[in-house]
């Protein structure tokens, strides 16, 4: 039998999709010993052991200045300040892209700029963000909404043009206005593939988020990261790093869950 | 009523020559076939009477009136594909067409308004034999189950005049021939003219009141660009076909392909046809 015939089954699929996973601690564990065999000291490959008392510190012990719980109150600023900028960014881009996708006015007039705007390296603009919005909330969600919107605005309006010109026309026929095509037609076709597109942008979300936490925030997981590398904690930073990446695949796993429980005729096989 | 006339119409883009001097008027509830080589401006012509098009010189009119250069409810219109919504169920999409009509600004219809809709749109479901698949995505029907679904959705905006272009064509002969009866009872019972392009000549002569045949006289390479289709033929059909009258002499279906009963387009039971 082929290669590209033969299939795992449920069982040996589980076993490979955990493989890499097991290697991967398998691998730090054995560097991490060898280096502290070397010098017990070492900070760079810290214990297994190590990483779970700092998770404990962080998480379960009340900070002694504060007195708030560090990883909690670090993932609460963090993600309010995501979900305010994704939100943003899904709005705009949701009107924007639909109009840009359905009038060729706006089309001629916006496309161009957007096209421009998009290629602005993000982070270049980052000073000047701080020095016009201040170092608070704003200069953070705009940076993260300057990053994340026009790549979502040029794909939804591509997606709008996609559109079967041939659904558009029965739609005329059937005596509907522009807006109701918009409202009917347009609209509902593009939410699941806005879906879609917000997970595709979570990762250049995060990127934008923690760089700026990093140069300037009191609090939030990019912030703390940069904090504690002072002290070269990477018993506190490895743990935050997979913290991130785990609410990152968990809200793009429950976004995906999401586009199919409201709109389950987007995960019908096309013809 | 609603009587075509095209008025020395040409249809060019940029310097290619689609359509030459096309002038011909089609009777109120004729079912016209439009029939030619591939490249000859079928769909071309099909687009100018939807009104997708505008024609370069000449000019089409319904009863007297030009025509709109913007499609518009009084034609109906089923593509061979993405004719209906893949977002909307079944009753969903047939329903469409009254809630453009009735909701101007919500796009939705609630309470009586709705029940009223969704009984019309229930009885064409029904009429048009997908009874019991109201609620299915059009991605879970067949391909003729679907095609069913375009001419109800068509039809529920009760058009004078209904745009078929190649609607059938990607459909395999058995479920072709049902769709066809389908299509003449249809007419029959509609106040319809029906324009239909297609590749199939059965077909044409099965459903069609007139055949009217497309065709570039001047083919070489180094004329193609300057000259277009002509109206090169136009039959009608003997003995003549009346909207409204079916014939019981002649066959409504292709007579080679013995209808097979249910089954073979995934019918849901009640259907009658």
């Amino acid at each position: 039998m082929r290669w590209i015939n033969r299939k795992p089954s449920p069982g040996v699929r589980t076993l490979l999709m955990l493989a890499p996973f097991v290697l991967l601690v398998i691998a730090y564990g054995l560097g991490s010993m060898a280096r502290l065999a070397d010098n017990p000291s070492d900070k760079l490959l810290p214990a297994l052991g190590t990483m779970v008392d700092a998770i404990n510190r962080m998480a379960f012990v009340p900070d002694v200045r504060t007195g708030e719980y560090v990883l909690w109150s670090d993932t609460g600023a963090s993600l309010g300040r995501l979900s305010i900028a994704l939100g943003l960014s899904t709005l705009i881009a949701l009107v924007t892209g639909m109009v840009v996708g359905m009038l060729p006015y706006v089309r001629a007039l916006l496309a161009p700029f957007i096209a421009t705007i998009s290629m602005v390296p993000p982070l270049a603009l980052l000073p000047i963000l701080f020095i016009v919005l201040g170092l608070g909330e704003t200069a953070k969600i705009a940076l993260i909404v300057i990053g994340v919107a026009p790549a979502m605005i040029r794909d939804l309006a591509l997606r709008v043009q996609e559109l079967p010109r041939e659904q558009i026309t029965k739609a005329e026929t059937l005596g509907a206005s522009s807006w109701q095509i918009a409202l009917r037609v347009v609209l509902p076709q593009i939410l699941p593939r806005l879906i879609t597109c917000l997970r595709l942008q979570l990762g250049p979300a995060w990127l934008f988020l923690i760089a700026a936490e990093a140069i300037s925030a009191d609090s939030g997981l990019g912030y703390r990261i940069f904090l504690v590398r002072r002290y070269l904690s990477m018993d506190v930073i490895f743990p935050y790093v997979a913290w991130i990446t785990l609410l990152a695949v968990i809200a793009n796993f429950a976004l995906d869950r999401l586009r199919i429980a409201v709109f389950p005729w987007s995960n019908l096989e096309a013809r | 009523m609603s009587e075509i006339v095209f008025d020395n119409v040409w249809k060019e883009y940029g310097d290619q020559i689609v359509l030459e001097k096309i002038s011909l008027s089609i009777a109120s509830r004729a079912f016209v076939a439009l029939v030619g080589p591939s490249g000859c401006g079928k769909t071309t012509f099909l687009k100018m009477l939807l009104g997708e098009e505008a024609p370069t010189q000449g000019q089409i009119t319904i009863d007297g009136v030009p025509l709109v250069a913007e499609p518009g409810p009084d034609r109906g219109v089923v593509f061979q594909r993405y004719s209906v919504f893949p977002h909307l169920t079944v009753l969903g999409n047939v329903m469409l067409g009254k809630v453009f009509r009735a909701a101007p600004v919500t796009a939705r219809l609630f309470g009586a308004a709705r029940r009223a809709a969704r009984d019309e749109a229930m009885a064409l479901i029904a009429e048009v034999g997908l009874a019991g698949s109201e609620d299915k995505y059009p991605a879970q029907l067949s391909g003729g189950m679907q095609q069913r679904l375009a001419l109800a959705q068509a039809l529920i905006m009760r058009p004078k005049v209904l745009l078929l272009d190649e609607p059938f064509g990607a459909l395999d002969p058995g479920i072709r021939a049902d769709i066809h009866v389908l299509m003449k009872r249809l007419w029959h019972e509609t106040e319809l003219t029906v324009v239909m392009v297609t590749h199939d000549m059965r077909e044409a002569f099965t459903l069609g009141t007139r055949v009217i045949a497309f065709e570039r006289p001047r083919d070489r390479p180094e004329e193609r660009e300057r000259y277009g289709a002509l109206l090169s033929r136009d039959i009608d059909i003997w003995p003549p076909r009346i909207a409204g009258a079916p014939l019981s002499n002649t066959p409504d279906q292709d007579d080679l392909v013995a209808p097979l009963g249910h089954g073979q387009d995934d019918l849901a039971p009640t259907q009658g046809g």
